[in-house]
């Protein structure tokens, strides 16, 4: 079985490494070997180099359970979660790993993804305006659909992890993009029967270049999401909206 | 030295301490929130069933109130919650789950007409009202008279998370992020606020503020084992330990989970089980009602993990490389169930064990789970030595989960404590002016920076990895499930060996920026004491209460230990920390010491319990039949709410006349 196979490999990690406060340090890639155990994770690798190799190495690590979004990486070319990526998916054993683009570098693997993701939460206005300030907490619940509830809670499973935002060729090109994260949660809120805000809002924050009319339709965000949020139709719904508002 | 200032100064970012933040800002305080991560990265977001609110709208839990959920929280603590603390709490979870509501969380909804649910293996068809459409749906979770556990899908914390950070964005509460606290600056009377350290730049900060709140969750990670994120590692608990005058309390009082999947030990849900999930053996065979006939699965957690340990001590456990294990099964709920209200779980299935749970049983084994020790707290949230320090969440032990929480309850106890508590912090704010003393910050700032100094150029020769490794292992050896004293007295002793030692820390990467072995160092010496006033306070309470199960002493003493474990660490060079306790009070409890319901009653009753009984049957009988339970309530055990969350809760029942029946048809059986 495959922890048979795999038992006793040496994986070998190439990893970029960098302390931006660090006078004189220049971006290098570092080569560390270390022995596969069966079931390992990169969270569970990057600790052993760390206790065992180099104490210095950078990471963010939060619920190691694929929840939390901390600790996306560029794993052999592609953005992902570390702590649910099984080492065991790489049969040369060589496994590259780079901090995610599009963030400020905090040092080697480690970037700050918080700060980006309240700045867009603050610019785009990302929490419900409700209806009304004064609900009643004594009182019984205003009935929602089901459906919508469920709907909701689907778009709801975005865990701001940075994927889609280091896939982005337009975020690429255009610092000022608000990426698939921002569309989605966008459309959480336009689709929220309890969120006041008209179309009419909705468009003055994204019917632009810097929202659904930016997109190259490329799609990385799509193809890399770890919680496989339907991307691609969410940009396509809130376009087709945006495009045949009328004020 | 950089000094910063606000009204209410907030610990953690996780619900409680979010929700802290928003009662603040609410009152027009200046707040400002402190957290080692992004807020919306927090524990919180793990868990996943749900939490408890007497809501009532399923057919399932109809005729739910206050009353039940009280009763069921403190059978649930075997007697070791604070009663008054438990019916503040039962009274404010709808408010809370309502008032998330209007704050954006898209809770799961109830669709009116027959539903199909498994219930004790067997298909079952429900039957909802029309009334009910719409409205707050709820899951049948462990320990628990009625379904109460409101959800979405099994991502109730992320939602709740999201929605509550979402919110304090929107109140522009500020959150310094990659912040660690190291130490509580104090007078020996009154907290002024944290000396903290930023985790990027390295600089030293001091913090002040008229109050503090330390909402830093669990100590989990003390354990080699747990569900917990890596940093719920009892920091907070360990703040407060230094001051030398707080105490915590019930630090003994471990909760493990049933569930968690071998070997990673990241969880599955309860609700897993509450939706009809079974636990199985190596045979295949379901043994749980061979040991709780009654109750099976859905006892509560600390019987369950106890029972299934005992089965694997028969052999009856799978062999793994990792030890034995038992099997979860959820097979039997269909595959459209498991993919829309347990995905969660089939994600991580997938990804950590490449299986789907929709057609293969999952390796799990009773796991470290949660705290319910922690910073002692009054009702109000405040602890009773320092004035000005609050805690709130698993952090503290305001004392609602007593020495077993309720599956649901702890979620529940982050939104609803932090509403109840956020008010007090608020009132404490407005009477109190702020106090800022340079000097002693200054004090407190240099003594954090010496430490530091002292691992970086000391010549120490320690390795802070090694000492937690020890750690853990100590924890999971001999302060696991089932304790005796023999290995609890080898755990407190091989734990002040590693104390000693912990003065003795070398760092081989000596930058003091951003430096992962210094932080590790930082809070391994920490560790190591929260690890002992569990250890110390696991050795010296020879009873068995909750989830501290001593199998020298297997019952539960009402006579001896009816009351809460306080500990403090007056001097800094002891080896092992002051231990005090604090009576219960049987003649004030509106629910005396009674039977839990689980295996054989052998607890050696209080002398005062029979007299509170007949006084309770006597109060009752006074006030005739014509007394509501409000008023019952009332009469018996008088406790008291901030004024705006007073009001009563509206329930479906209130309204509906007729409908309402349980309509219920048994189906095939599906075993």
């Amino acid at each position: 079985m495959s922890q048979i196979e795999t038992k006793g490999r040496t994986l070998t990690f190439n990893i970029f490494r960098y302390d931006p406060q660090e006078v004189g340090d220049k971006p290098k890639m570092v080569k560390y070997q270390i022995e596969e155990t069966p079931g390992m994770t990169v969270f569970i690798a990057l600790n052993m180099l760390r206790e065992h190799q180099d104490t210095s190495l950078q990471f963010d690590f939060v619920c190691r359970a694929g929840i939390c979004g901390s600790c996306a990486m560029v794993i052999n070319g592609f953005p992902t979660l570390a702590c649910r990526t099984l080492t065991k998916n790489y049969p040369k054993g060589e496994i590259t790993l780079m901090p995610l683009p599009g963030f400020e570098l905090i040092g080697d693997l480690s970037v700050n993804t918080g700060k980006f993701m309240r700045e867009l939460a603050e610019r785009l206005k990302l929490w419900l305006h409700p209806m009304s300030e004064d609900a009643d907490v004594h009182r019984l619940e205003i009935p929602m659909s089901p459906q919508e509830a469920a709907k909701l809670y689907e778009l709801e499973r975005c865990v701001e992890c940075g994927v889609c935002v280091s896939a982005c060729a337009t975020k690429q090109m255009r610092e000022t993009f608000v990426g698939a994260v921002g569309m989605m949660k966008l459309a959480r809120f336009e689709l929220d029967s309890r969120d006041s805000r008209s179309t009419e809002d909705f468009y003055h924050v994204i019917g632009n270049q810097d929202g659904v009319f930016g997109c190259m339709t490329l799609l990385g965000c799509q193809d890399n999401c770890p919680k496989d949020l339907p991307h691609m139709q969410q940009i396509a719904y809130l376009r087709r909206k945006m495009a045949m508002a009328q004020f | 030295m950089k000094l910063i200032y606000t009204d209410s100064l907030v610990v953690g970012a996780g619900l409680a301490g979010l929700r802290v933040a928003i009662a603040s800002k609410e009152r027009g305080l200046d707040t400002l929130v402190l957290s080692l991560i992004p807020a919306k990265r927090s524990h919180s977001a793990a868990a996943q069933g749900g939490m408890q609110a007497s809501l009532g709208n399923t057919v399932k839990g109809m005729g739910d109130d206050e009353d039940i959920h009280f009763q069921d929280t403190v059978k649930g603590s075997d007697w070791g919650c604070d009663q008054d603390v438990a019916r503040m709490f039962a009274h404010c979870a709808p408010k809370a789950v309502r008032e998330l509501a209007n704050w954006g969380v898209p809770w799961t909804r109830i669709t009116e007409g027959p539903r199909q649910v498994v219930v004790n293996a067997e298909k079952v068809t429900i039957e909802e009202a029309k009334e009910a459409h719409g409205l707050i749906n709820a899951r049948d979770f462990g320990g628990t008279k009625k379904w109460r556990t409101c959800y979405t899908a099994d991502g109730t914390g992320h939602s709740l998370l999201y929605a509550v950070d979402n919110k304090a964005i929107s109140m522009d509460i500020p959150v310094h992020e990659r912040v660690e606290a190291l130490a509580i600056i104090h007078d020996g009377k009154r907290c002024h606020g944290v000396v903290a350290r930023c985790l990027v730049t390295g600089e030293l900060r001091a913090y002040i503020g008229k109050s503090t709140t330390i909402a830093t969750g669990g100590y989990g990670r003390i354990y080699e084992v747990s569900t917990n994120a890596i940093i719920c590692e009892g920091i907070g608990q360990a703040l407060a330990l230094e001051t030398g005058v707080a105490k915590l309390g019930n630090m003994e009082a471990v909760q493990f989970h049933p569930t968690a999947i071998v070997p990673v030990g990241i969880l599955t849900t309860e609700g897993c089980r509450g939706d009809g999930g079974l636990l199985r053996d190596k045979d295949g065979h379901r043994f749980m009602p061979d040991y709780e006939p009654e109750k099976k699965e859905l006892a509560s957690r600390d019987v369950v993990s106890r029972r299934m340990t005992e089965h694997m001590r028969k052999g009856k456990g799978v062999d793994s490389p990792y030890g034995p294990h038992l099997w979860l099964d959820i097979t039997l709920l269909g595959r459209k169930h498991v993919e829309t209200n347990l995905r969660e779980v089939k994600e991580i299935c997938e990804n950590f064990l490449g299986i789907d749970p929709a057609k293969e049983w999952i390796p799990v084994r009773p796991t470290q789970h949660y705290s319910m020790g922690g910073i002692r707290t009054d009702k109000t949230g405040q602890n009773p030595q320092l004035k000005g320090l609050f805690s709130v969440g698993e952090a503290a032990c305001w004392d609602m989960h007593g020495f077993n929480r309720l599956g649901g309850n702890s979620l529940a106890e982050t939104v609803v404590g932090g509403m109840i508590i956020g008010k007090y912090v608020a009132d404490f704010c407005q009477e109190n002016s702020l106090e800022i003393d340079t000097n002693l910050a200054e004090s407190f700032v240099d003594k954090v920076r010496d430490e530091i100094d002292d691992l970086i150029e000391g010549g120490g020769t320690e390795s802070p990895f090694v000492l937690r490794k020890e750690m853990q292992r100590i924890m999971m050896d001999y302060v696991g499930i089932f304790r005796n004293g023999i290995e609890l007295d080898k755990a407190v002793s091989e734990l002040q060996g590693l104390l000693e030692r912990s003065r003795d820390i070398g760092l081989k990467c000596s930058k003091r920026h951003a430096n992962p072995e210094l932080v590790e160092a930082l809070r391994v010496k920490r560790m190591i004491k929260v690890a002992l006033t569990v250890a110390c306070g696991a050795a010296a309470r020879t009873e068995s209460r909750g989830a501290h199960a001593r199998e020298d002493f297997p019952q539960r003493n009402d006579k001896d230990w009816l009351n809460r474990t306080l500990s403090s660490w007056p001097d800094e060079n002891a080896l092992s920390p002051e231990l005090s306790y604090e009576q219960l009070d049987v003649m004030k409890m509106e629910l005396p010491p009674g039977y839990r319901g689980y295996g054989i009653d052998n607890a050696i009753t209080h002398p005062d319990t029979e007299k509170r009984e007949q006084e309770i049957a006597d109060i009752i009988s006074e006030l005739g039949e014509d007394a509501d339970r409000y008023q019952r309530q009332n009469a018996i055990m008088p406790y008291e709410v901030p004024k705006a969350l007073q009001p009563k809760n509206e329930r479906l029942s209130d309204n509906l006349t007729e409908s309402g029946e349980c309509v219920e048809k048994v189906g095939e059986t599906v075993e």
